[in-house]
């Protein structure tokens, strides 16, 4: 099979996120990127389809900061190739760089076949314009499935497990080439150690991509990026136990849970 | 065809998730300001059957074809491009859940309309909307406008209440003459959820122990509790190295990492170490005797109280709401 | 008399002895070889290092054996069986060349009245030590002992040559007619109860008795490398090639490593000489794991078996015995060791304190979990604590930049040592940085630095975790990372000395960084405390009362011999110290250290070592204060007095906190 993983970097939440002065984009000063978290997951699927039924794992990014590191772990992780596109992924929307990926598979030198899965992770935490998963999946007028927590090979196509709510799943058939937004993969994302992706540095290389960059970049204009309000220290809530009861039940009800 | 919005009911297995009414509750603030009337899309044969529930809108548009029963993006997308081919709504509000999972998206690169994912307030601004998303688990707001009023809308659950979208009335059901395309993505079955032990990382409500509930038989009212609620039980460590919850309970550094809707922290201190495995969770209300217990430093909401004595009343409370 | 001349079935006794002789020393000398040719098929490791230094330490532990004295009884009678055992051995060769050679100007050795007390004098106390060493085996074992049929078969073999060799004096006087010396007055005594015996008689027993202990001995030979008993062997060369001679305890650094040894071990070949030689040098006595915590709390795994299951496996596979499963070879982790086994050592070096053959169980233990690091191997916990500091350079999957928040909140003002020189450089560590339980302590010991007058610094968000457990966790290629990364900032920061408040920190930057030549000093704080009070330094505004006990850190006290220092502060501080039953390098571990704390338990475990700790303590009599000087053992046992339900009767306190008291700070 010929899997094609697609990686997105997204602000690194662990930092203290801060909107710059321009109050459109966030403050780049102690900004921190890391790999998309469904992204990870659908690296460790398409390995798993790879030991499972043999074929080659490509992950494809766009430039980013610390995209390097992110590559060459997918190389170490048993990624046969690793390519870089060269558009600056964070200037980018969602569209755009789903614009940028198919851009990339068209100048591919054989059209995606009945042989190829495109796995981007389902969905990302900067996602304002939508999905790239299903943006790219219009681009390339293939199929498309998101939320996926499983995928089985068949001839010419793949049955997949997608995500309800509560645990609930349901079974799809989808026909190949396709492409499937992996939410999570049939076994947690693999431990490389530290030692192989230094090796992997050394001996590997990144290729780069030569592809127009999208224009144009976002699709949305915002109108003001800002913080919520502070939640410093929980609202304490006072009163009898009855009274308490009741005023969570509330609560609860307006979080939608009831 | 005067503009409209345009609501697609989500529902699953024949009822209407609560995430219809809240859209429903959405729609009708804007129609007053746009000053445009609200038109709820049913798709499928079952779907049809819910149009009673759906009074707050002007209209429910069903589209009656059972190939639209089965979950499925692909048959709803082609079936939304045709009926916005047909009427030109101005702005269409659909669920930001699984269910209606990349419908947006796919729908905005065929229409060209712009979509807007993970709203959590809208306004009309003059004749425009102005939509306020989240961004990165939240620590971001953005506003967003959408000129005209135009555009496609991922509603983020539980940001708009749900009461604001039920009305008592049967509105007037129009049926469409539009057919399902062929789906290419092709529904086989369910697969429920394995009886037996609950994964708690998949939970919207998690009612968590720690030692406060002091004893195995308080984790009766805790189960209570999470039944009324639809969720699970959780613990700390300290429950778990008790053997009062089994090691798949366990939410923590060790444990496992959460991210519930909501998060009932009863008799929880906040250690670090068990902060760390459910610090996202969109609302954190903690109960504690202990009015310095770290937890409620970075809980959304809490309460100096005994756990003991809250739970049953809780339990009680909630199932009169729901009842 | 020469018992050497005789005849039996018409061959000359000379000639037999010599047959005898070529044959056992033959089978001796080509099992050896064999042995050690498995030896050599293990990866290279240079234990050659100051030589004079290891002569000297195998000298004083194989001659003076002060380790097998810890358990006292056992003690006086292992020693007593080893010299004896080593002054029969000489005796034996002289009697032997004597018996071969009997041209020789050579007197027997019995003949020598010096020798002859000796000879006489030992057998008795090497039987008594036999009948200690016996009953012991038979009615009272300590637990973990192997209790094998190759232990009792030598104790009655030694048992057996004693007996021959005073039933031999015996004979010989009465054979004799001579009623023997005062040189040997036991065997005097034994002839005296044999007078009865006819001259031909007794001089016919008193050959055969030589004969027969010649004999057992040349079996014995025979039999020795292919018996728990090659220790005797093994273990002299295992001591002098320790390396706790030449560096420091449980140092993981594999010098002259000709391969990169970052993967660890997938196959027994793949492990050093050095560690392979410890599976010959054990003698099965249970010493590690009558020591471990993580056996006695009830996890799966025993030093002892290690070592021995690694030596069987390595016999098996490498002497072409079939193993179990006849198709495929058993693979070394997974069928021989299993992963839970790896995973539940804490690294507290209880065992390697302990052993009497100076074995190396920690580094063997931490370099097969390099293998399982190496396939990705990990517990997800572990996996997302690797990933973390990696990523931020702390285990507590926190911002870099949030490492010195704690500075700010304290309101004090701490200089930074990337940008000023300054005398001491704190090196803070990850839990007394970022855990907030820590928090507290951390503040209150840099108010104590900056009352004392101590020119001290940080290097702020350029600190990453000291790597410790990281490497001990095997994955070593962090380790490095991390290490380079600190020593970067050491590089462009000017001080003189590190002080530190984690014994895990202390361990890492004193033995397993390369400072580059520019090497600091690297103390803890109960040593700088120490330092200051014993200079006058310290200002105490009162004396604190009562009484506290101590526990001593695992890689303070077994990894860096810093006993001392942590009780004499106590005891400045006006406190009296009372000492737990195990104390000092017997102390028990609690349970974190090797990754543990990073680690679920997927086992039921009987009692976890912090609780065991903890109840400890609360047992004293009068004690309400547990004292220690780590902020992993604060963490642990403060959780423990939660489960055991304790929390009444001892509170959990660091060092530090206690000075403070008495600063009034």
């Amino acid at each position: 099979m010929k899997l094609y993983v697609l990686l997105k970097m997204v602000p690194d939440t662990v930092e203290e996120l801060n909107v710059a002065g321009d109050n459109l984009s966030l403050d780049a000063e102690y900004l921190r990127f890391k790999l998309n978290d469904p992204d990870e997951h659908a690296l460790e699927q398409a390995l798993l389809l790879k030991e499972k039924c043999g074929g080659t794992v490509t992950a494809v990014a766009l430039d980013a900061p610390e995209v390097d590191d992110v590559l060459f772990t997918a190389l170490a992780k048993g990624a046969d190739r690793a390519v870089k596109i060269p558009a600056d992924q964070a200037a980018l929307g969602t569209v755009a760089t789903a614009q940028a990926f198919a851009a990339w598979f068209a100048a591919l030198p054989a059209a995606p076949g009945a042989d190829t899965l495109i796995l981007p992770g389902s969905q990302a935490i900067d996602d304002l314009e939508g999905e790239v998963a299903a943006c790219l999946a219009e681009l390339l007028h293939l199929p498309f499935l998101g939320v996926v927590c499983g995928v089985a090979p068949a001839a010419g196509k793949v049955t997949v497990l997608k995500e309800f709510s509560g645990g609930l799943r349901g079974r799809f058939e989808v026909p190949l080439p396709a492409v499937l937004g992996i939410q999570s993969a049939e076994k947690p994302p693999r431990y490389v150690p530290v030692a192989k992706v230094r090796a992997a540095m050394k001996s590997a290389k990144i290729e780069t991509a030569t592809v127009a960059p999208p224009d144009p970049p976002r699709v949305l204009a915002l109108q003001r990026m800002y913080k919520p309000e502070a939640a410093g220290r929980a609202q304490m809530l006072e009163g009898a136990p009855e009274e308490i009861a009741t005023r969570l039940a509330a609560l609860l009800a307006e979080r939608g849970v009831l | 065809m005067s503009a409209t919005i345009l609501v697609l009911v989500e529902q699953l297995r024949g009822a209407a998730a609560d995430i219809t009414f809240e859209m429903l509750g959405a729609a009708r603030k804007l129609s007053a300001a746009l000053q445009r009337p609200v038109e709820a899309v049913v798709l499928g044969a079952q779907g049809a059957a819910l149009a009673g529930q759906l009074g707050a809108a002007d209209r429910v548009l069903v589209v009656d074809d059972p190939a639209l029963d089965q979950p499925g993006a692909d048959a709803a997308v082609g079936v939304l491009q045709q009926i916005l081919a047909q009427r030109t709504p101005a702005l269409v509000l659909l669920g930001g859940t699984n269910v209606s999972f990349g419908l947006g998206t796919r729908l905005a690169a065929r229409t060209g309309l712009p979509f807007v994912n993970f709203c959590k307030g809208a306004r009309a601004d003059g004749g425009a909307v102005v939509l306020t998303s989240q961004l990165f688990g939240g620590k971001i707001l953005t506003d967003v406008q959408l000129p005209d009023a135009r555009g496609i809308v991922s509603v983020y659950p539980g940001a708009f209440p749900a009461d604001a979208g039920r009305r008592p009335q049967a509105p007037p059901v129009e049926k469409l003459a539009v057919s399902a395309p062929a789906a290419q993505v092709v529904f086989r079955e369910f697969v429920e959820p394995e009886a037996g032990d609950v994964d708690i990382t998949k939970q919207t409500v998690l009612v968590a122990v720690g030692r406060g509930i002091q004893s195995a038989d308080n984790v009766e009212l805790a189960e209570e509790l999470a039944k009324t609620l639809g969720g699970a039980v959780c613990a700390s460590r300290p429950v778990i190295d008790q053997g009062w919850l089994p090691l798949s309970r366990q939410v923590g550094k060790s444990g496992m990492s959460v991210k519930p809707r909501v998060y009932l922290a009863f008799g929880i201190s906040g250690a670090p170490e068990h902060w760390d495995g459910m610090q996202n969770s969109e609302c954190i209300i903690a109960v504690n005797t202990d009015a310095k217990a770290p937890i409620f430093d970075g809980a959304h909401y809490g309460v100096v109280g005994d756990a003991v004595e809250l739970l049953p009343l809780l339990t009680e409370k909630i199932q009169a709401k729901k009842g | 008399m020469n018992p050497v001349n005789v005849s039996v079935l018409g061959l000359p006794g000379g000639g037999i002895l010599w047959g005898l002789t070529l044959v056992a020393f033959g089978v001796f000398g080509w099992r050896t070889w064999q042995l050690i040719g498995l030896l050599r098929r293990g990866r290279a490791e240079d234990r050659l290092d100051r030589p004079l230094r290891r002569l000297g330490h195998a000298l004083q532990h194989v001659l003076l054996q002060p380790r097998v004295f810890d358990e006292h009884a056992i003690g006086l009678a292992h020693w007593l069986t080893f010299w004896g055992f080593v002054v029969y051995a000489t005796c034996f060769n002289w009697a032997l060349v004597k018996g071969l050679l009997p041209m020789l100007p050579l007197p027997f050795p019995d003949e020598v009245p010096a020798v002859a007390l000796f000879l006489d004098v030992f057998a008795v106390l090497v039987l008594g030590a036999l009948a200690v060493a016996l009953a012991r085996r038979l009615f009272r074992p300590p637990p973990h002992l192997h209790l094998s049929f190759d232990a009792n078969f030598i104790l009655g073999l030694i048992g057996l040559l004693m007996v021959t060799m005073l039933l031999g004096f015996a004979f010989r006087f009465v054979a004799a007619g001579e009623p023997g010396t005062a040189w040997t007055p036991f065997s005097r005594l034994l002839a005296v109860a044999l007078r009865g015996t006819p001259p031909g008689a007794a001089h016919r027993l008193a050959t055969g008795m030589w004969w027969l202990h010649m004999i057992t001995v040349l079996g014995f030979l025979v039999y020795l490398p292919y018996s728990k008993h090659l220790h005797l062997l093994a273990s002299p060369f295992n001591v002098f090639f320790s390396n706790a001679a030449t560096r420091a305890p449980g140092e993981l650094t594999v010098a002259g490593a000709q391969e990169d040894l970052t993967a660890g071990a997938a196959k027994w070949e793949e492990l050093t000489w050095k560690q392979l030689l410890s599976g010959f040098s054990c003698a099965e006595c249970g010493r590690c794991d009558r020591a471990c915590p993580a056996t006695t709390a009830g996890y799966p795994i025993e030093p002892q078996q290690v070592i021995q299951k690694l030596k069987r496996h390595m016999m098996e596979t490498g002497l072409g015995h079939a193993g179990p499963n006849g198709n495929g070879r058993p693979r070394l982790i997974g069928d021989v060791l299993t992963e839970a086994e790896l995973w539940s050592c804490t690294t507290c070096l209880a065992c390697m304190t302990r052993c009497v053959v100076w074995n190396e169980q920690v580094p063997l233990i931490v370099m097969l979990r390099r293998q399982l690091v190496s396939q990705g191997a990990v517990q997800r916990t572990v996996q997302d604590m690797l990933a973390n500091l990696t990523r931020y350079g702390n285990s507590f999957g926190k911002s870099d930049r949030m490492r010195a928040r704690w500075v700010q909140a304290s309101g004090l003002k701490i200089k930074d040592a990337r940008k000023e020189p300054v005398e001491y450089l704190w090196f803070v560590g990850d839990y007394a940085s970022y855990d907030p339980r820590c928090e507290e302590i951390t503040r209150k010991t840099a108010q104590v630095f900056a009352r004392a007058g101590l020119d001290f610094g940080l290097l702020y968000e350029a600190e990453r975790n000291a790597g410790n457990d990281v490497r001990r966790v095997g994955e070593e290629g962090l380790f490095e990372m991390l290490r380079d990364k600190n020593q970067q900032a050491f590089a462009k920061a000017k001080f003189q000395a590190i002080i530190t408040t984690d014994p895990h920190t202390l361990n890492a930057l004193r033995h397993e960084y390369a400072w580059n030549g520019h090497r600091v000093p690297v103390k803890h704080y109960t040593e700088v405390f120490d330092e200051l009070l014993t200079a006058g330094r310290l200002p105490l505004k009162k004396k604190l009362a009562g009484r506290v006990t101590y526990h001593d850190p695992c890689y303070l006290g077994r990894y860096n011999g810093v006993y001392e220092p942590p009780r004499r502060v106590l005891r400045a501080l006006g406190l009296e110290v009372v000492e737990m039953p195990r104390t000092r390098h017997h102390s028990y571990c609690c349970g974190a250290g090797g990754g543990r704390i990073w680690m679920e338990d997927t086992t039921k475990i009987a009692e976890r070592p912090a609780e065991s700790r903890v109840r400890e303590a609360a047992a004293l009599a009068g004690v309400p204060t547990l004292v220690t000087a780590c902020p992993k053992d604060i963490a642990m046992f403060r959780d423990a007095l939660k489960t055991t339900g304790t929390e009444g009767q001892i509170a959990v306190r660091d060092l530090a906190e206690l000075v403070a008291d008495a600063m009034e700070i």
